[in-house]
């Protein structure tokens, strides 16, 4: 499809016979917002394991970018060069190390070792740490570890790694659990202004933050497509309110 | 740069001024260079100690800052001794043969000359012919380099094929046991060209300075062992200090998010892996002259795996605890093991510390693992105040209003 960013075309993946993912098609484009809901076990995490390349789908396609280069059978690694990044349900960051040490690792440059072994920060990637750091409001405390965050802090941090990567998609799982509500407002105004410029993809229980996105809205149930369009389209079908919103 | 790496590292500064202290004093004791206070076998021993500190270093990099458990770096350490072992023997036994085809009536061509080299070394195995390993064995230069190159590329091509896969955790360390049981098995072998369980020896001494006595060889090897831990202690510091060491440990603690970062968990590993092989492989070219002997024991696992209990009981992930375990658990298993230590009688029974060491030490092990996970080096933290309060954030947030545990669960 012409001018989309990410092209998911029927893709399935089963885990012991279990179907997670079923004929599964999603796409997005370069500056989008797009939040997902749906039921435990809908099959959200595993659709971005898909696309991040930790887990191989067994039918399937996934397209990215101007050129369409199939994404399937790259490491993740690679996949990230490519520009996905990816934010995880439970916050994961090096809790042994400081905050700016984080940042520092997530920061775009190159990443092979040599490169690595012998780069020595620059100013302006010092500079874009300590943005970064101030963007997610952690500018004062650059030098602790993030093992002592709390698990708000943690989840800002790693939606700090994450645009620190300058990816050109994001997904974001679940980033306002833990989270206070004048948290949660501050982490939807980082990630609408991240939209901008880029497409994000946002995985979320919680209605409100969904609603202050503002965004086009894809239900998923039982590894398929439920529902697609605005949230107050969505919350109006029956089968979403059966599956899901009813519970 | 580089005053800006020492200003944020004042503890290699500190330990290298403590090596330098040490080799000036011991210089200063030994019978070669000094008042004659400390015996030459002493000597040697402290010199053998620094190139286990050397290898316990590179351990530490590979274990304690990567993760990665390898049971093999006493086999890329033995096979650096081996390779200049191999050039010693060869250089040494060419001198001997020589003068004594000296007084032969007819001069020997250059070709009985090899003969009676070979003869010589391979005599103890039934043979006389030169392997083709030894190809190179009257060049200094290139044994020097194979000491590196040999460990290197056993390293590169098996963790190449190990990381590739993506084995991890205790089925790499078993892995690499298996490897170094393998190698070490082979060489027990008398066709495997090295003299099978005879080993290489009389390493000790250095051809053509027959003259030099042993007090003197003995200082010698002191301060090259001690240039070697000091160099390897610096690149090692280097090495994990900036952005690489982020990566490194962070492979180490979570390497799947360090994947969707964009870094090649596996490269890394692989760089890691085959630079400390190569370190082991310096450290071992450096004991065995001081050892006198090479034998396939050397090798076997469990050398590798006491390599393992030094760095665990000095302290893994931070270099000097690699240093403090080696010396200090090497130096006491010497003493212990060597009869020197008194046995206790308890009345009942006497213990002898020959039959009793290997048991104290897996017991220290356990307790150290168990109770004191950050090992002698982590008393540092107590005396330098650097012991931070053992905070780590709240599981969820910590306010009102958030969402509770079970609803961030998966
Ligand atoms: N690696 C795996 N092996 C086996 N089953 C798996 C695996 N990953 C996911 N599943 C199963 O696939 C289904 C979809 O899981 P997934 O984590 O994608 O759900 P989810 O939509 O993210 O749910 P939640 O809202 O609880 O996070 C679940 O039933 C899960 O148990
Ligand atoms: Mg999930």
């Amino acid at each position: 499809m012409k001018g989309q960013l990410l092209e998911v075309s029927g893709v399935s993946v089963s885990f012991d016979g279990f179907r997670a993912i079923n004929n599964l098609s999603f796409t997005i484009g370069p500056a989008e917002m797009r939040a997902i809901i749906g039921p435990n076990g809908a099959g959200k995490t595993t659709f971005m394991d898909i696309v991040t390349g930790k887990t191989r789908p067994d039918a399937g396609r996934v397209l990215w970018g101007e050129k369409s280069i199939n994404l399937i059978g790259m490491n993740e690694a690679r996949i990230a060069r490519e520009g996905i990044g990816r934010k995880f349900q439970r916050p994961t960051v090096f809790e042994d190390q400081s905050i700016q040490d984080n940042l520092l690792m997530a920061v775009k440059n190159k990443r092979g070792p040599f490169p690595v072994l012998i780069y020595r920060p620059a100013a302006q990637d010092q500079a874009r740490v300590e943005e970064l750091a101030a963007q997610i409001g952690l500018a004062d405390q650059l030098s602790r570890k993030s093992g002592e965050l709390s698990h708000g802090q943690k989840q800002w941090l790693e939606i700090g790694m994450l645009l620190a990567q300058e990816p050109r998609l994001l997904l974001v799982d679940e980033p306002a659990a833990g989270m206070t509500l004048a948290e949660r407002e501050h982490t939807t105004d980082i990630l609408v202004e991240a939209a901008r410029t880029r497409a994000v993809v946002v995985v979320e229980h919680d209605m409100d933050f969904v609603r202050r996105l503002n965004c086009k809205v894809t239900v998923l149930h039982e590894g398929a497509v439920l529902a697609e369009g605005s949230l107050d389209h969505v919350t109006a079908n029956q089968q979403v309110i059966d599956v899901y919103l009813g519970r | 740069m580089t005053r800006s790496f020492v200003f944020r590292n004042p503890s290699v500064l500190i330990f290298l001024a403590l090596l330098a202290l040490f080799t000036l004093g011991v210089t200063a004791v030994s019978e070669g260079f000094g008042v004659g206070l400390m015996s030459t076998s002493f000597v040697k021993t402290l010199g053998k100690t620094l190139c286990l500190a050397l290898v316990a270093v590179a351990m530490d990099l590979v274990w304690g800052y990567c993760g990665i458990l390898s049971l093999g770096h006493f086999a890329f350490f033995g096979l650096g001794g081996y390779m200049i072992g191999m050039w010693l023997m060869y250089e040494r036994t060419r001198g001997i043969v020589e003068t004594s085809l000296a007084e032969a009536p007819i001069p020997p061509t250059p070709q009985e000359v090899v003969d009676a080299i070979g003869n010589q070394i391979f005599g103890v195995v039934g043979s006389s012919d030169f392997p083709l390993v030894w190809s190179f064995a009257d060049s200094l230069t290139i044994q020097l380099f194979l000491v590196v190159a040999l460990p290197g590329l056993l390293a590169l091509i098996f963790g190449w094929l190990a990381f590739r896969s993506r084995v991890t955790g205790v089925y790499l360390s078993i892995l690499t046991q298996a490897m170094t049981l393998a190698l070490s098995l082979y060489l027990f072998q008398n066709d495997s060209g090295l003299r099978g369980n005879n080993g290489l020896s009389g390493l000790q001494n250095l051809p053509g300075l027959n003259a030099v006595p042993q007090s003197t060889v003995s200082v010698w090897f002191l301060w090259a062992s001690a240039l070697a831990l000091g160099l390897g202690y610096l690149l090692a510091a280097w090495v994990v200090s900036g952005k690489f060491g982020s990566v490194v440990r962070g492979i180490r603690d979570n390497e799947a998010r360090v994947r969707f970062l964009g870094y090649s968990v596996e490269s890394y590993k692989l760089v890691i892996f085959t630079l400390t092989a190569m370190i082991a492989g310096i450290a071992g070219a450096l004991y065995y002259p001081q050892a006198g002997i090479i034998n396939p024991a050397e090798i076997a696992p469990i050398a590798s795996i006491y390599l393992a209990v030094w760095v665990a009981i000095g302290g893994r992930g931070r270099l000097y605890g690699a240093v403090i375990g080696a010396v200090f658990v090497s130096l006491i298993s010497t003493w212990f093991t060597g009869g020197q230590a008194p046995d206790v009688n308890l009345g009942f029974y006497t213990v002898k510390w020959v039959d009793w060491w290997l048991i104290v030490l897996g017991l220290s092990f356990v307790l150290v693992t168990l109770f004191a996970p950050k090992g002698i080096g982590g008393l540092f933290d107590l005396i330098a105040d650097r012991r931070r309060p053992d905070r780590h954030g709240d599981d969820l947030g910590p306010d009102q209003g958030s969402l509770r545990e079970k609803e961030a669960v998966e």
